[in-house]
């Protein structure tokens, strides 16, 4: 079967792709443009692995044809980074700080749902978030730091809405202080920066 | 400690967030041809004869190879150090593709192809004749069936693996003992248990798929790239299969999504480096599907055990008996360590006063091959023990936190070359009983009735670091000084998501006092740069190769100070001998006074380029260890049981660990929740199910392989009791595996404790709760 040649918005660029009319969106995105975030864990739609954001909500693209996404906003994680300053997203951050990321193979498909889920601006419950993520599967975490990045991530954006939310206090005398953490975190993204035109 | 004990986070956390860490199918060439398996699609006999006429005609097939194609050779999968005794060997059971099928599955030829599709189509055209023998896909089946077929003739003639049996004395004899306590206590005065537990094969269910690719490089080396817990001993084992000189072939291991064990096997590694071999050197990517790696790959030991137990009333523990069956599956990889590993912490778990017996049979079977997953055999020993002293409790009315505070093993426990250097057991448990409030609740839940009752259950394990002395505990570690001050740490050990590389930092930077910032850790190993280590298994990398960090930055730290002494123009140092000389935060600093004398960025700049005294700055040291340290711990769980529904609902969970001192805490915490997870599963909802008369998975995929969603994860509480540990690089013990041992367990008591019947089948699936309740007349 010949392939077709066909534009695809994809983490704000058209791209022109060939492809087989039989392909999956994951398939054309890693194979063809090379977005390699997105991860295949079972080809089947199970674990969430491949999720990419379509005109803003979490597919699977391992069961969505190439074809269909024609004329679609496409993100993925490799999308989420501001090329003109290297920022990352709030979602991107508290996984950072709150270690909600082992082995990092979900972790793509974990920040695109959550970067959905809190782009809803609703104050949702540790609960509501837990129902929201079940499609994605993580072996590692067991969720929980998962569960308490996306509160944190949530709790940015309702500060910024002027909504109340509270995030769920720790489970472990262990745990440090978010300031803490956040100064950590500034330590990670300012080894990140090679630019020495940006402080 | 300056780095010791401090929340870092994650050195690699920044390059997963973002997408640009590679794993292994990231990084394939884009012209890498595609090669898949078939697998057999019976469980037990013998290939007669195949087809590949029609397969090798569909347009875009490189090559199809069968198990009449490939070497005469067979080859050990495991993980383990190779042994030169030959006694200790691992059973060389397995050919890249097998004539003889012994599973469900088993793998009998390749196709190699420019495409996914031409590959797929191919597969379809081989026609396979096949000689069928009888099933059986459980041990005890397999022993019971005298005519049965031996799998594995050239090594066994019984298809027993291995039959061993720990004792407390060489004369242990359960049923003397229990004769002598009947005249000694009186009948009445004694309680007694008997029965049988069995438990699930479960898959790993890490969330990359096993993957390798495969080329032959420019030096003619058999190049691998493939996500591996073992790049080191991959080596060795795809050198063995291909029977070329270990050196020839080249492991590299880049990020990897997730191992658990199943990745401390050499998987598809060896037939993806033959296939390339077969296709002129050219790149071959063998990607594997869920379903090939549920059923082809590893799973945890089911494993059936007979279980005795003698109480006095008064609740002291007398004696145990444990004779377990574990279910091997088709090929032998870790051989009988797991089972025996099992039988010695079901032994030592306990201080049993009159002695006990550990007996253990590792049985070849029609079945998915078991081998390591994490924990190793442990999760099934605390199922045996801790069902069984929750099981002595209700018979002689104990409060079972009370009867393990008498009764569980103490600091002087000693075995198999492991003991308590540090013993924090018995205050994990007041801390657990504590935090979920156990008296109150214990009270609280006795004389429920209705369909709806609460429990609270606990559960307790100890567990080795390391697997010294049974096997070789070696790690190579090497540092070297950028011209700048930083520095390169370069180790063998692997990072497969559980922090190791954070960990590794945090102990360099405290070794050497170079600050964590600028140790570049290299993440990625490949055996043709980064040092021997044997790799990410046994709870061992922060013991064994922490300690050779430690170890090796001393030494580094020596060399900088000796040069520093050297720089004759620094003012600050004139004077000074080596013993006055420390590192601190990138400083040459005096000892006792801290005072700053010179800068590590002055000091290995002038280093690289002075004429006067040029020296590149590096330390290599090797350390083997040979002191083993047990971990210990607890777990308790406050349920809620919805008879009619069958469903169990953790109302609160706390694990409590002893693992002497953490280097990281919140990622050490981390690696709880995921382990009390992964129990979760093995408790509730985990089991790969065959049909025994065929052989074939009923649920070989995600949507009926249930391992726990969000939606069915409590939030988990976690405590730590700190102990500073004399034989870890800086006090640490094992935690790795330890957190998925006890919380199944202590689910199913607490079930026991709510509803009176213990459950001795496990996971505690809705099924066989319903199916137990309307047997007994409850709902």
């Amino acid at each position: 079967m010949s392939k077709k040649i066909i534009t695809l918005h994809v983490n704000g660029k058209d791209r022109e792709v060939a492809v087989d009319e039989r392909e999956s969106l994951y398939e054309t995105l890693r194979n063809e443009l090379r977005l390699t975030s997105i991860k295949k864990g079972c080809e089947v739609g199970e674990c969430g692995a491949c999720s990419v954001l379509l005109n803003g909500r979490c597919v699977d693209s391992c069961i969505y044809l190439t074809m269909w996404a024609q004329g679609k906003d496409i993100v993925t994680v490799e999308g989420l980074k501001d090329e003109t300053n290297g920022d990352i997203t709030d979602v991107q951050k508290e996984f950072i700080k709150q270690a909600a990321v082992q082995c990092g193979f979900c972790t793509p498909g974990f920040i695109l749902k959550a970067v959905e889920i809190v782009g809803a601006n609703k104050p949702y419950t540790r609960s509501e978030i837990k129902e929201l993520i079940t499609g994605n599967l993580c072996r590692c975490t067991g969720y929980m730091n998962i569960v308490t990045a996306i509160e944190h991530a949530i709790k940015h954006n309702m500060d910024k809405l002027g909504i109340p939310y509270e995030v769920q206090p720790a489970t472990t005398s262990f745990d440090l202080p978010d300031e803490e953490k956040e100064k950590m975190l500034k330590d990670v993204l300012a080894m990140q920066n090679n630019d020495v035109t940006k402080v | 400690m300056d780095y010791i004990g401090k929340s870092n986070l994650r050195v690699d956390a920044y390059a997963k967030v973002t997408g640009n860490a590679k794993y292994s199918a990231d990084l394939a060439p884009r012209d890498a041809y595609i090669a898949k398996v078939l697998h057999s699609t019976i469980a037990n006999g013998e290939v007669v004869s195949m087809d590949v006429s029609e397969a090798k005609k569909v347009p875009g097939v490189i090559g199809v190879f069968t198990c009449f194609d490939v070497p005469d050779v067979e080859f050990p999968t495991a993980g383990h150090p190779w042994s030169v005794e030959e006694s200790h060997q691992d059973i060389a059971d397995r050919k890249l593709l097998n004539k003889r099928v012994r599973l469900y599955g088993d793998d009998i030829a390749a196709v190699v192809a420019e495409d996914n599709v031409a590959c797929d189509r191919a597969l379809k055209l081989i026609k396979v004749e096949y000689k069928e023998y009888p099933v059986h896909t459980d041990a005890r089946s397999m022993l019971n069936d005298k005519d049965a077929p031996v799998l594995h003739p050239n090594w066994r003639k019984d298809n027993i693996i291995a039959h061993t049996a720990f004792n407390s004395s060489e004369y242990f004899n359960y049923d003397e003992v229990k004769k002598n306590a009947i005249t000694k206590y009186g009948e009445e005065n004694l309680i007694e248990v008997v029965k049988n537990v069995k438990t699930p094969r479960i898959s790993h269910s890490h969330i990359e798929l096993p993957v390798s690719y495969a080329y032959v490089d420019a030096n003619g080396k058999v190049t691998v790239v493939a996500s591996t817990q073992i790049p080191h001993i991959g080596r060795r084992v795809i050198a063995q299969a291909l029977n070329i000189p270990w050196g020839k072939v080249r492991v590299i291991k880049p990020y990897i999504g997730g191992g658990f064990g199943n990745k401390q096997d050499m998987l598809y590694e060896p037939l993806n480096a033959w296939l390339s071999v077969k296709c002129g050197g050219h790149p071959v990517l063998l990607e594997i599907s869920r379903e090939e790696t549920i059923v082809c790959t590893r799973t945890r030991h089911p494993m059936d055990g007979d279980l005795r137990a003698l109480a006095t009333k008064d609740g002291r523990l007398l004696c145990r008996e444990l004779i377990n069956y574990s279910t091997n599956g088709g090929y032998a990889a870790h051989g009988h360590s797991i089972t025996a590993k099992c039988a010695g912490i079901f032994k030592n778990l306990y201080r049993d006063e009159l002695g006990v017996r550990s007996e253990a049979y590792t049985v070849w079977t029609n079945a998915p091959t078991s081998a390591a997953m994490r924990a190793y055999g442990v999760p099934q020993a605390v199922s045996f023990a801790e069902t069984l002293t929750d099981d002595i409790c209700v018979k002689g009315g104990f409060d079972p936190y009370k009867f393990r505070m008498d009764n569980i093993c103490d600091e002087n426990t000693s075995a198999g070359g492991a003991m308590f250097y540090t013993y924090g057991l018995k205050k994990c448990m007041e801390i657990g009983a504590e935090k979920i409030g156990w008296t109150k609740k214990r009270e609280e839940y006795k004389n429920q009735t209705g369909p709806i009752r609460r429990g609270i259950g606990m559960c307790c394990f100890i567990y080795q670091t390391a697997v010294a002395p049974i096997a070789l505990e070696t790690s190579t570690v090497r540092m070297i000084l950028n011209q700048d001050g930083s520095m390169q740490l370069s180790i063998g050990a692997t990072e497969i998501g559980q922090g190791a590389d954070t960990a590794f930092t945090q102990i360099c930077a405290e070794s050497t006092g170079i600050s964590p910032d600028k140790v570049f850790i290299m993440s990625s190993q490949d055996t043709d740069v980064t040092p021997f280590d044997t790799g990410a298994y046994g709870s061992r990398q922060t013991y064994v190769t922490g300690n050779s960090i430690k170890e090796c930055g001393i030494l580094f730290k020596k060399k900088i100070c000796e040069y520093a002494l050297t720089m004759e123009e620094e003012k600050s140092l004139a004077g000074k001998k080596i013993d006055d000389l420390d590192v601190f935060e990138n400083y040459v600093v005096d000892k006792n006074t801290k005072e700053k004398l010179v800068s590590l960025e002055k000091l290995s700049t002038t280093a690289f380029y002075s004429f006067k005294h040029n020296q590149h700055i590096t330390a290599e040291k090797t350390t083997d260890i040979t002191t083993n340290t047990f971990a210990s711990g607890c777990t308790f769980v406050d349920v809620e049981v919805d008879m009619p529904l069958g469903i169990i609902n953790i109302k609160d969970i706390i694990s409590v660990h002893d693992s002497g001192t953490l280097i990281n805490p919140a990622l050490a915490t981390a690696q709880v929740h995921g382990g009390m997870s992964m129990s979760l599963g093995y408790g509730m909802s985990e089991e790969l199910i065959l049909d025994p008369k065929t052989g074939k998975p009923y649920n070989d995929n995600l949507l009926e392989y249930k391992i726990p969603t969000a939606m069915d994860s409590p939030d988990f509480k976690v405590e730590f009791v700190v102990m500073k540990d004399p034989t870890g690089g800086y006090g640490n013990k094992a935690l790795g595996e330890p957190p998925t041992v006890a919380p199944a367990v202590a689910i199913r008591n607490a079930v026991l404790n709510a509803t009176g019947i213990g459950f001795n089948e496990f996971p505690l699936t809705a099924q066989r709760l319903v199916h137990e309740f309307k047997e007994k007349g409850m709902i």
